[in-house]
Order: C-alpha cells, then sequence, then structure tokens
C-alpha cells in the first residue's frame, strides 16, 4: 500500500514576524517544515512499522525544501519527492492542492496524510482541498491511523473532547491533528549522511489555475487588549502574584 | 448577495453558539442586499432546534445516513444543495465539520475560500473578510469572491439575537459508499480528576519542556490548592492524559484563576479558557497571544518562576 505524506515549510513563528507593506518579506524569513505536516509524517510512519506500506514524504519546490525532504528520509520515509516548476514562495493553498492533487493521481496513492492545518493556509486547507479534487474520501482533525486490509480506521475529534472512531475506503485522505507518539527526531549528521547516500526524485508539475482570493493586506491584529505586565524578576513577579491572590481571595487561609 | 447558505451544527437539541453568530451575520449581510438565508441542518432533532432560527429557508437532511456526523454523506448533501442553490456565500463554523467539509466542498465545486474567518464586513461594493493567520499573530483582510466558502473561527462576533419562522425543506440523506463511522465516544469524563470543577488551574504548555518538570507544576497547584491542566502538545507529547487538556479539542474552562505557564496562546487554546475569571500568564514571548487575553502577565522563565511561587505559597501557609 502507498502512502504519501504532503509536506510544507512555513515561517519560523519563533522569529519576530514583521510586515512591511501590507505583507510578509517571505524571502528574509527562516522556514521550518509545518509542525501538523511533522505529525503526519510520524503517523506514516508509526503505520509503516506495522503493516507492509511505501512511505513517500512529497513537498513543492517553492524555496529550499530539500532538509525537509532529507530529514523525512533520515526519519524513515522511503522516498522522498520534490515537485519541481516555476513556484514562489507565495504559491496559494489551492494551487498547492492542485499539485498534490495531480502527483497522488498519477502515483495512485492510496492512503494521503497531510497537517489538518497550517499556520498560512488562509485559503483551505490541503486535506479537504486535495480530497474534494481527487474526490477521494476523507476525514480530518484525526489520528490514530492503521491500515485494515483495504480500509483505513481512525480516530476523529470533535470540539470538547468527543470523538468517533471511522473506517474509510482507500483511496483516502486524512487530516493529521496529531501523531499517536511525538515526531521522532533525528540528528543533523544522520541527515547529512542521507544527503550523500540518497537522492530526491524530481518530478516536473503546473499548477494550472484555480479559484483564488486576493489579500488586501497583512497587518499585526490589534489587541483586544493586553495584560498588565510585571517584569522579569523572578522574585519580584512571585511576589506580585502572591499580593494579587490576596487581593482577589484566593489564597487558602 | 444572493443567498447565503449555512451549514448549521446541533447541540442538546439547540443550534449550536457557533452556528448563532453564522446567522447574525448571514442575515445582516444577506438584508443589506435584498438576499435570503438559507440553514443546512442533519438529522431529525435538527427540526426543532431550526423552528425559530432567523432564516428564510431550512433544509433538513433526514435518513439513516446523518444519525451520526459522516462527512461523506453530509458533504455529499451539501454539495447537491450548493449545485441546486447556488448560493453566492457559503458559511460554516471552523469547528471538525467545517475543517472537514469546507476546503472540500470549495475544491469539488471550483470556489473559492476563505478560512479561519474573525470577521466579515461590506466595504462599498466588495465583501471582505479578515483572516487569522500565523497562529494568531497576524491578520489578513481578504476579498470574498461571490461564491466563495468562507469558516468562521467560533466566538468571532455575537450569536444572533432575532429569531424567525423559516420555511422547512427536506431532503433524503445520500448514501454513504466509502466511509462508516464505528463508534462515537463521548468526551473522556474527568479522568483522574474533572479540570471543568476545578476553581484554580495550573495550566502548562510546551515551556515544560521536560515531563519531569511536571513536578513543578505538580507542587505549585498543591500549594495553591489548584489542578493540573494543560495545551495540546503536552496531551500530544503523552506527558498529561486528554482530560486534562484546555482548549478547541480538550475541555472548556471558566475557573476563578487560570494561570497559564508556557503557553503560547494558540487560537484553539484561547477559545477553551479565555473565559476564566482572572488569567495570569507566564511566557518567554513577550509576544505570545496569551498575553491579549490574560490580565497579568510575566516573561520569566517558568522553570524558575514556580519553585518560587510555591516556596512563597508555603512560607506563608506555613
Amino acid at each position: 500500500m502507498k502512502i504519501a505524506v504532503l509536506m510544507k515549510d512555513v515561517p519560523d513563528l519563533v522569529e519576530e514576524l514583521e510586515v512591511e507593506d501590507g505583507a510578509l518579506p517571505l524571502d528574509d524569513m527562516s522556514f521550518v517544515p509545518s509542525e501538523w505536516d511533522d505529525q503526519a509524517l510520524e503517523e506514516a510512519l508509526l503505520m509503516k512499522e506495522e503493516a507492509d506500506v511505501e512511505v513517500t514524504a512529497v513537498a513543492i519546490d517553492t524555496g529550499d525544501v530539500d532538509n525537509m525532504l532529507f530529514t523525512a528520509l533520515a526519519k524513515g520515509a522511503d522516498r522522498a519527492v520534490k515537485l519541481v516548476g516555476d513556484f514562489s514562495r507565495t504559491l496559494p493553498n489551492r494551487l498547492r492542492a492542485r499539485l498534490f492533487a495531480q502527483y497522488c493521481q498519477a502515483q495512485a496513492i492510496d492512503v494521503v496524510l497531510t497537517g489538518v492545518q497550517a499556520i498560512d493556509d488562509l485559503d483551505g486547507q490541503i486535506a479537504g482541498l486535495v480530497a474534494g479534487l481527487t474526490g477521494r474520501a476523507h476525514a480530518s482533525v484525526v489520528r490514530d491511523v492503521h491500515i485494515e486490509g483495504s480500509q483505513v480506521t481512525c480516530v476523529q475529534e470533535y470540539s470538547g473532547g468527543k470523538m468517533a472512531e471511522m473506517q474509510l475506503a482507500v483511496p483516502a485522505v486524512l487530516g493529521i491533528q496529531a501523531a499517536r507518539k511525538p515526531p521522532r527526531y533525528v540528528t543533523i549528521a544522520k541527515v547529512r549522511q542521507i544527503q550523500k547516500s540518497a537522492t530526491l526524485e524530481e518530478v516536473e508539475a503546473e499548477a494550472g489555475t484555480a479559484p483564488l482570493v486576493t489579500v488586501r493586506r497583512i497587518y499585526k491584529p490589534e489587541a483586544a487588549g493586553h495584560a498588565e505586565m510585571w517584569g522579569d524578576d523572578v522574585d519580584a513577579v512571585a511576589e506580585s502574584i502572591v499580593r494579587l491572590l490576596e487581593d482577589k481571595k484566593l489564597l487558602r487561609s | 448577495m444572493g443567498q447565503v447558505l449555512i451549514v448549521a451544527e446541533c447541540q442538546d437539541g439547540r443550534l449550536s453558539d457557533a452556528t448563532q453568530e453564522l446567522i447574525g451575520r448571514g442575515r445582516e449581510l444577506a438584508q443589506a442586499t435584498g438576499g435570503t438565508v438559507t440553514l443546512a441542518a442533519f438529522g431529525e432533532g435538527a427540526r426543532d432546534a431550526l423552528r425559530d432560527a432567523d432564516a428564510d429557508v431550512a433544509v433538513v437532511v433526514n435518513g439513516d445516513g446523518v444519525q451520526q456526523y459522516n462527512p461523506e454523506v453530509y458533504e455529499e448533501a451539501l454539495a447537491a444543495m450548493v449545485e441546486d442553490r447556488q448560493p453566492a456565500l457559503v458559511l460554516l463554523s471552523n469547528t471538525t465539520m467545517g475543517m472537514d467539509l469546507g476546503a472540500s466542498l470549495a475544491a469539488r465545486q471550483a470556489r473559492p475560500m476563505v478560512a479561519y474567518c474573525t470577521a466579515l464586513w461590506r466595504d462599498d461594493d466588495a465583501l471582505l473578510a479578515t483572516s487569522q493567520i500565523y497562529g494568531g499573530k497576524l491578520a489578513a483582510d481578504v476579498e470574498v469572491p461571490d461564491g466563495a466558502v468562507v469558516t468562521v473561527i467560533p466566538g468571532s462576533w455575537p450569536a444572533a439575537g432575532s429569531s424567525g419562522s423559516p420555511r422547512i425543506e427536506e431532503m433524503p440523506s445520500p448514501a454513504a459508499a466509502h466511509t462508516r463511522v464505528l463508534k462515537v465516544m463521548e468526551a473522556e469524563s474527568g479522568g483522574d480528576v474533572d479540570i471543568t470543577r476545578a476553581d484554580i488551574l495550573v495550566s502548562v504548555g510546551r515551556g515544560l519542556q521536560d515531563p519531569d518538570n511536571l513536578e513543578l507544576a505538580d507542587q505549585l497547584a498543591e500549594a495553591l490548592g489548584g489542578v493540573v491542566s494543560c495545551s495540546r502538545p503536552v496531551v500530544d507529547a503523552g506527558w498529561l492524559p486528554r482530560s486534562r487538556q484546555v482548549g478547541k479539542s480538550g475541555k472548556t474552562v471558566k475557573p476563578k484563576l487560570y494561570f497559564a505557564l508556557g503557553i503560547s496562546g494558540a487560537p484553539e487554546h484561547l477559545q477553551g479558557m479565555k473565559d476564566a475569571e482572572l488569567i495570569v500568564a507566564v511566557n518567554s514571548d513577550e509576544n505570545a497571544p496569551i498575553f491579549e487575553v490574560a490580565h497579568y502577565g510575566a516573561t520569566v522563565d517558568i522553570l524558575d518562576l514556580m519553585p518560587a511561587l510555591t516556596e512563597r505559597l508555603e512560607g506563608r501557609a506555613g
């Protein structure tokens, strides 16, 4: 059974996000794999440990995705594929989804896993978009994915802690909320070693057209409010908290 | 604007708050341009729930396939409705159902989409939406084209206060060919403790760094007479059980005191705790969104603060 993990990298939120002229200067930012895609990859690798499946990590060449793909190989993916073409960092999700959908159909992928969301997918989440374009069975906000014959089972989370156990016929698309275990760690040395021994498969692709939306401006939202800040001295902060709790009568007498 | 189609969700026999929010804004937008509001709802129980909703038409999908939520059945029904009615705007809440159906519906119907909407308004002739992106650190104002699918974050604006008497139309449920719901499980009740009943919550997030540091949170909670809860990454890492999780996919809590320690405040977490009476947040990132809902905050290291605060509280008690 063939599993594809659709991955993308996103700006690193650890860095300060500076907006210039109503847009993000993406070329000046550092990128990291989307954390939910990392979870999807981990879930796929766990599925590989319990069933006869081939895991392929797939990313679109919108910048430097090589390291992300080599890391996927170092973690245990069987193949890593880079969809190449004239793509910029600002490639909308609708076009990304078209590229991924074309690949999954052409390669007859059985189970597509990807992150349930990403921090920048304002025009739709990849899992739903790929499912809609390919007409595949799908579910999002899921975890605990297992192969059972020609079916996959998973748990779908609802609000408030309620959940459902589901079974989908393959081919299927799943938007992964979290893997069963935290994403595995690989050393930089292991990634470098893989870079020497493995190659990324490049597949030429064309995005075509899709119904897009126009972004007028990006900006830092005005906070509705802000905490009264107590500074950065541990003892002073602890003292302030005790006084506050005394005032509010929240301390045990 | 022609027709606004709103995908309704019911909870305990009534329309969810999130759906009421969509209805309020949908009605405003439709009214301004002589349009209409249509609700799409599922299951026998929906009929009573939407009887006095402020909509012109309510389509109730009924049959074996909608006894519980099944993404395939719901999507087939919605796709048929959209195909038939050609709405100018489709609104869904950004819940599991919205995450499931919004993008796939948009893709299969070749309609544009705006996700994570927190505001929706008309500016001259254009319909605009604000989309919350980058974990709530940034917002984008987006033009919403005719026919778009928009998913709205619950709690973005007040619920509809008005009521109406929509004309009810029935639609038979499509069959599920590829997707089966095997079992629906209610929320894990309580676990070892029920965080929704605690007056004081010491809630830890990614900033905890290591499960061994949970002991510091336990000691602080003990000194305060509170309970330890957490954000999603702590559960995903296996450090605390799911019953302790606060947020969209966990519990909604309203304690007298909510200590957010090492929690940045992703929108999904804020949804579950923003109504706490008193919120004290400690996070090393001074720009963390948690400080926007907290009443008091500090940027010290939680691993230093927790023992210092515990010591003070114990000293005071002793």
